[in-house]
């Protein structure tokens, strides 16, 4: 037979080590598995959780409370205090042996101990399910702050540059040379300051997804985990493969980081493990498979939809704006809205400065798609907040500003933290505002901007329209798929666990 | 001392006579004061008794384990008493003939506290037990005991 125990004592130092060597030797002795999990002074190396499934029964030999109990829920056990198990390992063992001998067999409803051990295998699947989402939530929680700060301080560099340089001004204001900064600043320059708040703010946007890459792997890994993190996140920006390729590599250096801190190595080698073995081992093997294995593909991704797209742009508008939309929402600054945002971009550069022309409508409807997730997030939180955390209230109210600029990162730590769910309503919405806005024959010449190039825009009013309908049909796709998948108990669960990680992170 | 042994000959006492569980340990704690281990020999068995008194230490097999983490301690030590005659440790077998007092620092990092849980895990097997009941000299238990008590 398998089992699991934990030992424990006042002190910590001698029987909780002495009853697991006894265990494990009487264990051995008897032809059982035990493996103990020490919660002594030492720190407690935690049991592994396929180790635990695997179990047929628990030992607890512990003086002190157990910690982390409900992991070994409706498992036979016998609950023996330390010393009985220093003094007599051969009699605990033969107890244990005896009490899963007595329970009855796993799936007879009889008992109620066979009702709580069928019950075991639900609670673990949510376990690794939770865990994934911590992870992701902590990943998120420290990329907020960029989010916020870089977001807004563009938005508000948009906004001054507006007044700075009249009507083209969101546009003017992202070509100067930052170096203008610190080598000709004029205090009275409206747009130099401007300036500086679009380079801050871009600067400060740069660190999204690095953020989001390094602190999802400091979760799983935790400390060692945050460089490899943040240069695979780095990385994964220059392919190309936004927020997903963000996780991706958070995820990899995360796993891997803690894979080489369980290797044993010998008491010398100890110390540099953390600061400089596993960061370093780590960081070569996430930009390896960054640069290797997830770029190429993003390349082969962006060449074919680019072909693709250029294809169909002599086809009718509709469609292409609806498809444009749906690219926009797909990825949020990933591969796949770059491909949607490029093909416009470049695109203008035939428009010509003309407004009716058709790369200027594709222009529109793009730039409208792009600005529905993080309006939709918005509209969202404000109209049912109660089923979202509290950090992610505070985000929602940014993401006015963001979406209004066209920053449609500003959805993605919503993205981010429930993929599976936002992607797809972000989608919708910007399929229904990308093809209205051709539909109502919007134009726009200026490559980004949001409602501070609205001079820029002709049939602004429908364009805002348009706008406004995406975003209601999206908001409410997101608060449906809220509810897809998990009942209101589980939800409220979900939302202690991320308010949870989210106070851990502060 | 960060990287002092566990044990040193100066810490090992053979052929004591004590008149109980206190008197060993005291002489014990001694050993540790005069080593420069231990900083107050009255507050560190008052540790040591106030474990004691939660639950005897003795193990079957002739063994009295005193042993306390203390605020006085300014490194994890053993130090080790054969008493031929034996003394009361409170276990049910009869009395210890072989005792060892653990002494870890208050603060101490896990890495240091893991020496002694090797410690803990070694005093388990009885042929370590036998062949420090064997050992003839300070010398020789001190070596025993670095030799084999190595953390995992």
């Amino acid at each position: 037979m398998k089992f699991v125990a934990v030992s424990s004592c006042p002190t910590g130092i001698a029987h909780t080590y002495m009853a697991a060597e006894a265990l494990e030797q009487a264990g051995r002795a008897a032809g059982h598995e035990v493996v103990v999990e020490t919660q002594g002074a030492a720190g407690s190396q935690p049991l592994d959780p396929a180790v635990i499934a695997a179990a047929d029964g628990v030992i607890y030999a512990a003086d002190l409370e157990v910690q982390g109990r409900d992991r070994f829920a409706g498992k036979p056990f016998v609950d023996v205090g330390v010393k009985k198990a220093v003094h007599d390992a051969p009699g605990v063992v033969a107890a244990a042996v005896a009490a899963v001998e007595a329970a009855p067999a796993a799936g007879s409803s009889a008992s109620p101990t066979a009702a709580v051990a069928t019950a075991a295998p639900a609670t673990r699947q949510v376990g690794t399910g939770t865990r994934i989402r911590q992870y992701l939530m902590t990943g998120v929680s420290y990329m907020i702050p960029f989010v916020a700060a870089g977001g807004i301080l563009i938005a508000l560099g948009f906004m001054l540059a507006s007044v700075a340089w009249a009507e083209n001004g969101a546009i003017e204001v992202t070509g100067v040379d930052a170096a203008v900064l610190w080598t000709a600043f004029e205090w009275g320059n409206l747009q130099h300051w401007a300036v500086l708040l679009f380079q801050t703010g871009a600067l400060a946007f740069g660190f999204l997804v690095p953020a989001l890459s390094a602190y999802i792997a400091y979760a799983i890994a935790d400390r060692p985990g945050i460089a490899p993190g943040f240069v695979g996140g780095s990385i994964a920006g220059l392919v190309g493969a936004g927020f997903l390729g963000g996780i991706a590599t958070g995820f990899l250096a995360g796993f891997v980081a803690l894979w080489l801190a369980r290797r044993n190595v010998p008491k010398g080698g100890r110390g540099v493990m953390p600061v400089v073995v596993i960061p370093l081992v780590t960081t070569l093997v996430v930009g390896f498979a960054t640069f290797l294995i997830i770029g190429p593909p993003m390349k082969a991704i962006n060449d074919a939809l680019t072909a693709w797209l250029n294809g169909l742009s002599g086809g009718a508008l509709i469609p292409l704006g609806i498809l444009l939309g749906l690219m926009m929402c797909f990825d949020l600054g990933g591969p796949v809205n770059k491909v949607a945002y490029v093909f416009a971009t470049t695109g203008l550069i035939n428009a010509a400065g003309d407004i009716g022309s058709t790369e200027a409508r594709i222009m529109a409807a793009v730039m409208a798609a792009g600005m529905v997730p993080p309006l939709a997030i918005a509209l969202a939180t404000t109209l049912r907040p109660r089923i979202f955390t509290e950090a992610e209230r505070e985000s929602g109210k940014s993401a006015w500003l963001l979406g209004a600029s066209f920053i449609s990162e500003g959805a993605i730590p919503f993205a981010a933290a429930d993929p599976v769910r936002m992607l797809p309503s972000f989608m919708l919405g910007g399929a229904v505002t990308g093809g209205l806005t051709m539909a109502v024959g919007s134009g726009l010449v200026a490559p980004h901007g949001g409602i501070w190039v609205t001079p820029l825009i002709s049939l602004p009013l429908l364009f805002l329209l348009a706008l406004a309908v995406g975003t209601v049909v999206s908001a409410f796709a997101v608060l449906f798929a809220k509810n897809i998948g998990r009942n209101p108990q589980e939800a409220v669960l979900d939302d202690a666990e991320s308010l949870a990680a989210l106070s851990g992170a502060r | 001392m960060p990287d002092a042994p566990l044990i040193t000959p100066d810490l090992v006492a053979v052929d004591v006579v004590a008149a109980d569980r206190d008197d060993v340990t005291r002489r014990l704690v001694d050993l540790l004061v005069a080593a420069g281990r231990v900083t107050d020999a009255e507050g560190f068995l008052a540790d040591v008794r106030a474990r004691e008194a939660q639950m005897a230490t003795g193990m079957p097999g002739g063994i009295g384990l005193p042993h306390a983490r203390s605020e006085h301690v300014t490194v994890p030590s053993l130090a080790v008493a054969k008493v031929p005659a034996g003394v009361d440790f409170g276990a049910p077998d009869g009395p210890a003939t072989l005792v060892f007092l653990i002494a870890a620092p208050s603060g101490g990092d896990s890495d240091h506290l893991k020496i002694l849980a090797a410690l803990a895990r070694r005093l388990v097997h009885e042929s370590f037990r036998t062949s420090l009941h064997e050992a003839p000299d300070a010398g020789a238990v001190a070596d025993i005991v670095t030799r084999e008590v190595v953390p995992s």
